[in-house]
């Protein structure tokens, strides 16, 4: 269960998030839509702390984090509950696929090394890349580069994942490949919190549905509800700029 | 003009090869304090922590802001007379300990800088999966600044190699010295200092090549 209450984050005096109040059940799957530039990636990176927000509180299961006075300790176990999925994949360079996914299973769960090549080789055939165990960054397509960046927050097997846009930056030929494997995540009772611009994807795969603007969830519904019966005005503009 | 003594060049060879451990000690000394002390400075740099920021800026700021050479003899000839127990510290521990402090503050900003360098991206990432900071800095930054900061590293390692030469006006005999005391008896100054060259030049090539292939190793993840 996961619990956000009065999350706000400005930049000078402007509030990209307004007081979010947001309650995700276990294995629930998110999605936020909305404009670009109303909050709906600083909400993840705020969850995550990669934006520190100004005020508000973050519960995951028995963690209860308060934004304005969260200390180190707290940050590090928060964003190790929490996998990130971004926009530009951000893999590390300097490491293989493999490695790229061992990485927080070696530093931050302690696990063996052997054991942590074990698991990350598991990973990597979920994500369809065994093959590519070896390769660095440098030398994967988009497509499969996102799919190790998803791979590397499956790592931290995590009681929420977010996911930054995740294929947004990819060309279109990729973008098939990514869903699929979010598909397969899914599947796996994950709790998600998706922020994407791919609406028939947001359709299927969404218990549940958030529009946001202006650093507010501004209505919330069924994919249903959202994308068949939409009620606020803003709402229904969006939908028919993006032609659903 | 007279022609060059050849063979006075070729016997004095074996002599200054046998002074060759001593400069590349000197100089593998100088550079791994160097680059520890750089790696150092520099990560402050980046971090800032309140009050050790203003002293390494001072630090740097002095390391690059005097000549080598007078860093050496103040070390060396002038501290003892004010810092009793430096009396008895010898012209290598001194050569060894200038080198160190004076490349580590030209380091230490290529360092810096090549940190820097690396995409912001990389520093989220290893965030997002719950690094400390200082795993992000060993395990992500540094290994992708290294990269970067390489070839100006290697460059200020033959810098410093040639510069060992310099614990000769701290009376250490090393090539440079052992040339000196050669020539000062046979009077063939030129021929005994162009041999010194030769092997400092051949020393810097083999180094040359050396980077080549370090180069290459710290580049093999960004080959498409």
């Amino acid at each position: 269960m996961i619990s956000i209450r009065g999350l706000t984050k400005r930049f000078g005096d402007k509030a990209v998030l307004d007081n979010i109040d947001l309650d995700i059940a276990s294995g629930e799957r998110v999605v936020i839509i909305g404009p670009s530039g109303t909050g709906k990636s600083t909400l993840l990176r705020c969850l995550n702390f990669l934006d520190r927000p100004d005020a508000g509180q973050i519960s995951i299961g028995d963690l209860t984090v308060d934004a304005a006075r969260a200390r180190k300790g707290e940050i590090l176990a928060l964003r190790r509950r929490t996998g990130f999925v971004f926009q530009n994949y951000a893999l590390f360079a300097n490491k293989t696929a493999k490695e790229n996914i061992m990485e927080a299973l070696v530093t931050v769960q302690r696990l063996p090394r052997e054991d942590a090549a074990k698991r990350a080789l598991a990973i990597l055939s979920e994500t369809g890349l065994a093959d590519k165990a070896d390769s660095y960054p440098a030398a994967l397509s988009g497509g499969q580069q996102q799919r190790v960046g998803i791979g590397r927050a499956m790592a931290l097997d995590a009681r929420l994942m977010l996911f930054d846009e995740p294929t947004s930056a990819l060309d279109p030929e990729w973008v098939g490949e990514v869903l699929d494997l979010m598909r397969r995540v899914a599947e796996q009772k994950q709790t998600m919190l998706i922020v994407t611009h791919e609406m028939q994807f947001a359709r299927e795969i969404a218990d549940r549905v958030l529009f946001m603007e202006g650093g507010r969830i501004v209505e919330a519904g069924t994919p249903a509800e959202i994308f068949e019966a939409p009620r606020d005005a803003r709402l229904q503009r969006f939908l028919s700029r993006v032609g659903r | 003009m007279q022609g060059l003594d050849l063979e006075y060049m070729l016997g004095l060879v074996p002599v200054i090869l046998g002074y060759v451990p001593l400069t590349l000690a000197m100089a593998a000394a100088g550079m791994a304090g160097a680059l520890v002390l750089a790696v150092l400075l520099a990560v402050e740099r980046v971090v800032r922590v309140p009050v050790l920021d203003w002293l390494v800026v001072l630090f740097i700021s002095f390391f690059r802001g005097t000549p080598l050479l007078v860093q050496l003899f103040l070390f060396y000839y002038g501290l003892p007379q004010v810092v009793s127990f430096l009396t008895r510290i010898d012209g290598v521990t001194a050569a060894v300990l200038g080198l160190t402090l004076h490349f580590a503050a030209y380091m230490a900003e290529s360092i810096r800088a090549a940190i820097l360098g690396v995409d912001r991206s990389q520093w989220e990432a290893a965030q997002s999966i719950g690094m400390t900071q200082a795993q992000l800095m060993m395990r992500i930054i540094l290994p992708q600044a290294a990269r970067v900061a390489a070839p100006t590293l290697v460059n200020y390692f033959i810098d410093m190699l040639n510069g060992t030469s310099l614990a000769f006006t701290l009376g250490v005999t090393e090539m440079m010295g052992a040339a000196q005391k050669e020539a000062a008896g046979s009077f063939l100054y030129f021929e005994a200092f162009l041999v010194v060259a030769v092997i400092y030049w051949i020393m810097v090539e083999t180094l040359s090549q050396a980077q080549k292939w370090l180069e290459t190793y710290l580049n093999k993840a960004f080959v498409r």
